[in-house]
């Protein structure tokens, strides 16, 4: 009876709520519904992203001959930096945010995300944050000039005068992620409908919980390593400088403490969108579900204990080196766990190849040769050879671009029609895909012969037998900027109209979110959905 | 009161009551988590010192004694033959000359042993230089003990002035028998604008 009532009054509640929808721009400014703050994180993650890429299009039309063509070096040193940290903290992680707002609540059944208020907030503050660091450009110092990694004392000592706009900029980042993270934590805590126990959840929940705690615990050293930086260049203190007392391979230590649980922030979310779509079109369950749930609580696990691998020549003793060359090492068994449940969910499944799926299959191939290449990175006294060079390039692009990435356009085709009502274009999707696959490909694959023939990484110009090779992956760079157009074609169609989407469009699809009209009304699960 | 709106009421505090706890429910984790966050901050902070401590038991960056060490008399090996090498670099924007005497020295573990350093301000302004020592091998930098060193204090040389610097250490009798050769490097800073301030 108690629940009937309840359910009466929150139906009434609901539509009064719906009434007050506002218009025009102030819906989006004021919006807490998670459905319009998850639309907003992943328009931005894709301008973002579109930016991000425009600054490697210019890198690769540099870098298209030997010689120095069309920006100065310090110019080019500006171009690799802001695109690393806009494709790391613009494109990749808010794209996650934007799934992990849009499908959380309705995967656990619940009416929103816990914290709406703090959920909004965090979205707006972003766009602040990258109109710092790309207004940057456009001051007399120019953008940050020293990697994305921003090594001490190359951002102290040498910095360009960026560093403080820098700083700040990921300091709004942090909080932004942070916030969102509290959110997404709170959320999955106290919001799952009754009955859905943590080993109920779908993995993609259990991903982003993961996530979610990398994000809590390392965002905050990060906020703590560039306020470091910021004291030493403009308040005189000497955390990293060695003229008064402090080290610069300090900064490494906790630069990578905080960057190597990051990269794994990069990527469980991504683990998580194709563990949902590949048993949705093997029309099988996934083969092991807890022993991912494990694997990938062991990665998030080991990713502390393996920061050093970055820092091989940094004259680490035997001991050091050789500790965190096996740790690393270690990492390869749960994700190998991952990748082979993957394959046996494909096993023998009536197998349908739609965009989504061929996405998924090509991120497990094109990942686990970024993972191999990470293997080869792992090796100390290959490290010695490989480190700096194209072949570093190499593995992290695969793992995040043909990774992570191709996870994220993996799960825009999945819940295209359920966020939009419409089918998107299938035939356009398709061609994305392959325009895609080959020419990312051709991008970064030669990076890997490039590199071990000794092309150094962060140069504008390089010697000459590096030509043709560098020819064929900057042909291979436009050709994937080019393709992504067609993705943006394929989203706006699939808003304009199209094909109606049933509620569940996909044959092998599970979970809560399919059980909801497609489009998702703008309120879903005010009454908790019952879980056997 | 009809029945109707006494029901409204009942339906109001009940609801009420279910968003008050879940509030509570969700402030207990937001106040965990947040303690992680700050938790997190400092831990950040906190690996400086560790870092240091760390570097001071294992030799790990080369750091050596930035204090006098006492001479501990415990004889002199003769049986081992140590060759220290002195190396020196002058940072960015430090106008002045700066070297070793002596390149090299051969000396016994537990012998001691005195060099000098030669500096010259080249500039016509006054500035304050600090060097600051490293040994590689790193982990040999434990067993490398300054009983003087000019790198314990800093170096003001007035415009044009030169001096000669000494250096006295010995080599500690445990240093491990693989190390036949010590590379003691100096680089010169100009901490002008910090003793300024």
């Amino acid at each position: 009876m108690t629940t009937d009532v309840l359910n009466d009054h929150d139906s009434h509640e609901g539509e009064h709520h719906d009434d007050h929808k506002m218009t025009g721009i102030k819906r989006w400014l004021y919006t807490t519904n998670h459905k319009d703050i998850g639309s907003m994180y992943l328009w931005f993650s894709f301008i973002m992203f579109l930016v991000g890429g425009a600054l490697a299009m210019v890198i690769r039309a540099e870098l298209f001959q030997p010689g120095l063509q069309i920006v100065e070096p310090d110019f080019f040193n500006q171009l690799t930096t802001v695109h690393g940290l806009i494709m790391v903290f613009g494109a990749i992680m808010p794209a996650f945010v934007g799934f992990a707002n849009w499908m959380l609540p309705m995967m656990i059944g619940a009416p929103d995300m816990a914290l709406p208020r703090l959920n909004n907030w965090s979205f707006w503050i972003l766009p602040f944050a990258f109109a710092i660091l790309i207004g940057s450009f456009f001051m007399e110092s120019g953008a940050p000039n020293f990697g994305w990694t921003f090594y001490a004392p190359l951002s102290t000592t040498y910095s360009n005068g960026s560093t403080a706009f820098f700083v700040f900029a990921v300091h709004i980042m942090g909080i932004s992620s942070i916030m969102g993270a509290i959110n997404i934590v709170v959320t999955i805590m106290n919001m799952r409908a009754p009955g859905m126990t943590y080993m109920k959840m779908p993995l993609f929940v259990w991903t982003f919980f993961i996530t979610a705690y990398l994000l809590i615990a390392v965002m905050p050293i990060l906020a703590g390593v560039v306020t470091m930086l910021l004291t030493d260049t403009y308040f005189g203190t000497s955390f990293f400088d060695a003229a008064g007392g402090g080290d610069p391979v300090l900064f490494q230590h906790i630069f990578w403490f905080f960057g190597h649980p990051e990269v794994y922030i990069m990527i469980l979310p991504a683990f998580g969108i194709v563990s949902t779509i590949i048993p949705a079109f093997s029309r099988k369950k996934l083969f092991g579900y807890s022993s991912m749930v494990y694997a990938t609580s062991s990665i998030a696990f080991l990713s502390f204990i393996v920061w050093a691998h970055h820092m091989f020549t940094t004259g680490m003793p035997l001991f050091g080196e050789l500790f965190f060359m096996y740790c690393t090492m270690l990492i390869a068994v749960p994700t190998g766990v991952k990748v082979f449940n993957w394959m046996a969910t494909m096993w023998r499944g009536s197998m349908t190849f739609e965009t989504p799926m061929l996405f998924s299959i090509a991120f497990v191939i094109l990942f686990t040769i970024g993972g191999f290449s990470g293997l080869m990175l792992a090796l100390t006294p290959v490290d010695f050879q490989y480190h700096d060079t194209y072949f570093v390039v190499a593995h992290f692009h695969y793992v995040l671009v043909t990774g992570s990435l191709f996870s994220i356009f993996a799960g825009a085709y999945y819940w295209l029609p359920k966020w939009t009502g419409h089918m998107y274009d299938e035939t356009l999707g398709k061609v994305h895909f392959w325009c895609s696959l080959i020419s990312v490909n051709l991008l970064f694959f030669p990076m890997h012969f490039l590199g071990l023939a000794g092309m150094p990484r962060r140069i504008p110009d390089y010697a000459l037998q590096f030509a043709d090779f560098n020819k064929w992956v900057s042909i291979g760079g436009f050709a994937f900027g080019l393709s992504q157009l067609i993705f943006l074609a394929v989203v706006i169609k699939c808003i304009r109209g199209g094909e109606k989407a049933s509620a569940k469009p996909w044959e092998g699809a599970e979970g809560l979110e399919w059980t909801v009209a497609s489009p998702a009304p703008y309120h879903t699960f005010t009454t908790p959905p019952k879980i056997d | 009161m009809d029945k109707g709106t006494e029901q409204a009421e009942q339906h109001k505090s009940l609801k009420q009551e279910i968003e008050q706890s879940a509030q509570q429910k969700n402030s207990k984790v937001i106040k965990k988590l947040m303690l992680i966050v700050f938790g997190m901050f400092g831990f950040g902070f906190a690996l400086v010192p560790l870092y240091d401590v760390f570097c001071d038991i294992t030799g790990l960056n080369g750091k050596t004694n930035d204090t006098a060490a006492a001479y501990a008399d415990g004889g002199i090996d003769t049986s081992r033959t140590i060759t220290v090498q002195f190396i020196t670099r002058t940072a960015k924007g430090i106008p002045w000359q700066f070297n070793p005497v002596i390149n090299e020295v051969k000396v016994h573990p537990g012998e001691m042993k005195f060099v000098k350093f030669y500096a010259k301000n080249e500039s016509d302004r006054d500035i304050v230089g600090q060097a600051v020592p490293s040994v590689s091998p790193g982990l040999a930098a434990a067993y490398f003990q300054k009983i003087e060193c000019f790198c314990f204090t800093q170096q003001p040389l007035q415009a044009n002035e030169e001096i000669e610097m000494g250096l006295q250490f010995y080599v500690d009798l445990e240093l491990p028998e693989e190390i036949t050769t010590l590379t003691l490097s100096y680089t010169l800073y100009d901490i002008t604008g910090k003793v300024d301030s």
